[in-house]
């Protein structure tokens, strides 16, 4: 499939960081349209265009404004989820140091359809360079005034990958420890400072102009009936071309891999694909052909996450690998449920000792026996996703975990890719509140 | 100078009665103070009409809050899956042997902090190295030893 520009249309031939840019290529005029529609119209519209969710989840965006209590006495709040921070993930940055008057525009698209005058976008305390540009091109399209009466707050995490879980992220927003809340109820009901909220990722926002540009009916024949669109795909790891491209749903992992991101890096064979994020199941290499799409994954048992693909070749012990990505949530758990802060230690001690080659049979056994009773039992996904690759990289390579006991330790002797990688959670000074029984 | 004045503008922001202002409020205590000493967040929370606590309680959950003194100069490498998979233990190893600390450290002469961090959101661009916030990009080994120079250098 050739390259298909919608999110990053024009970005390629003009700054389009400047308000003049954005608005010679017709910029601003979809905001302008949807100003003069109702809301039940955009929300229809929303609806015809099928859009479904960048951020992970893949919820439709028309279903989801549907669901908002447009008849509250409260106001109404929508809320960008621009604190991008899964492991693969740099798709969202793109967007808004590139096209950030896309993303503003569309935002004032969300919110004419919720009825919201309240925007805010919370934005990863990392991306500072991304949130200066954001935060200019807010400044300059309100001076425009090409707001009305809508106003925008740029609010800056401070370094927590929870807070990009929905309500997690309304309670940093709150001004308190970013934790999850328990669900219901929904956000639309009852969200920010408990008011109908909309919540939705950059990449989803920043789609809407071209919706209304083009009109739902023509979106809908972009990518795949099941999602139309595009996807900006962020693509890395060992491959040649590792970067961000925008494709339609649908095209193949393998022409993504091989044709745009170059192959695989060093003339070394493919081992293992991470579709969607770390936190979702691994494909081997029999599973190339799957096309990208929402449908597609899940009928492969993996999901499409945040279309971030970590590309893994034959030098790397999938233990290592497993212990690297579970290091990650245990540092990022924020604590409030145990099966999700105690069970990632147990998985990462479980896992230290197969890699030192001291572990049995059964602490493989007990390792997919924690992952069971981490999945489903906490307020969010969070800890589910430690396990999901975990789970998978023991359903592809069981081998290479049973050779650690065979061996005595690594099978790759020392020359695995991930050897020796230090981890924060390394520096945590208190020893494990568990200790695995061994 | 005080910070209450800003703190009320960065309040002025949110809807009132929000405790929304905090997280910006820390940032601005921390980049006046080098870091959130008991003083500097008992000046947040004044200003925020909160305890001291509370405030505390907040900053000590977010990663970029720095509750001790740090170096005058940071630089994280990011060592998640992406990164680590072409060679960010080599990058941290580089600036081990260069600045002669260990991730988690400062130097003998306060002028640098170094850690490992979790992914940044680079890894199109890996290895990722931030140094004092802003990120490079694609770091190798051969250019740790002028990112150090260039920070033991200047102020």
């Amino acid at each position: 499939m050739p390259a298909r520009s919608l999110l990053l249309a024009g970005a390629g031939e003009r700054d389009l960081t400047q308000l003049a840019d954005y608005r010679a290529i017709g910029g601003y005029e979809a905001a302008v349209r949807a100003a003069g529609m109702t809301s039940d119209e955009l929300i229809a519209e929303l609806q015809a265009a099928n859009l479904r969710g960048r951020g992970g989840a893949g919820f439709p965006i028309g279903r989801k404004a549907s669901l908002i209590d447009r008849a509250s006495p409260r106001p109404k709040y929508l809320v960008v989820n621009a604190d991008e921070s899964e492991p693969g993930a740099f798709k969202d940055r793109e967007v808004m140091a590139r096209v950030p008057h896309r993303l503003i525009e569309g935002c004032l698209i969300a919110a004419r359809a919720i009825e919201s005058v309240d925007v805010f976008i919370y934005i990863r305390g990392e991306y500072l360079a991304e949130y200066e540009i954001l935060a200019a091109a807010v400044d300059e399209a309100r001076d425009a005034g090409l707001f009305g009466d809508v106003r925008v707050v740029v609010h800056r995490g401070a370094g927590a990958y929870i807070c990009g879980e929905e309500t997690a992220l309304l309670d940093s927003l709150e001004g308190r420890r970013g934790q999850p809340r328990p669900r219901p109820p929904f956000p639309p009901i009852q969200g920010l400072y408990s008011a109908p909220t909309q919540i939705n990722n950059v990449c989803t926002i920043a789609t809407l102009p071209t919706i209304i540009s083009m009109g739902a009916a023509e979106f809908a024949k972009i990518g795949v009936e099941s999602a139309p669109g595009t996807a900006i795909f962020s693509i890395s790891g060992n491959v040649v071309r590792p970067g961000n491209y925008e494709l339609e749903l649908g095209t193949p992992m393998r022409e993504l891999i091989y044709d745009w991101a170059g192959g695989i890096a060093d003339g070394r064979e493919l081992k293992a694909v991470i579709p969607g994020g770390s936190s979702v199941p691994a494909l081997t290499p029999a599973e190339l052909d799957t096309p990208l799409d929402y449908d597609s994954l899940a009928a492969v048992g993996t999901f499409f996450g945040a279309a971030s693909l970590i590309v893994v070749d034959d030098r790397c012990c999938m233990v290592q690998l497993a212990i690297r990505s579970t290091k990650f949530y245990l540092h990022e758990s924020c604590g409030k449920c145990t099966p999700c802060r105690e069970g990632t230690r147990w998985m990462v001690q479980l896992l230290e000792r197969i890699e030192d080659g001291s572990a049995s049979y059964a602490d493989i056994e007990l390792l997919a026996n924690v992952g069971d009773r981490i999945l489903g039992r906490s307020l969010c996904a969070l800890g589910d996703f430690a396990v999901y690759p975990v789970r998978s990289y023991l359903q592809h390579w069981r081998p290479e975990f049973e050779a650690h006991l065979e061996q005595g330790g690594c099978p790759f002797g020392g020359e695995s890719t991930l050897e020796g990688i230090v981890a924060p959670s390394d520096a945590h000074a208190h020893q494990p509140v568990a200790e695995v029984p061994g | 100078m005080s910070l209450y004045e800003p703190i009320q503008d960065l309040r002025a922001r949110y809807p009132e009665g929000s405790r929304s202002a905090v997280l910006p409020a820390l940032r601005l205590a921390q980049e006046q103070y080098g870091f959130l000493s008991p003083a500097a967040i008992r000046e947040v929370a004044d200003a925020m009409d909160l305890t001291p606590n509370y405030c505390h309680a907040v900053a000590s959950f977010y990663d970029m809050f720095h509750l001790a003194p740090i170096g005058r100069h940071l630089v994280e490498v990011c060592t998640n899956i992406s990164c680590a998979l072409v060679g960010a233990q080599r990058v941290v190893d580089a600036f081990e042997d260069e600045l002669g600390i260990a991730p988690g450290a400062t130097t003998d002469d306060g002028n640098v902090t170094f850690r490992a961090v979790e992914c940044l959101g680079g890894c199109g661009y890996a290895p990722v190295v931030v140094v004092d916030h802003r990120y490079r990009q694609d770091v190798g080994v051969e250019d740790v030893p002028a990112i150090v120079r260039e920070l033991c250098a200047g102020p």
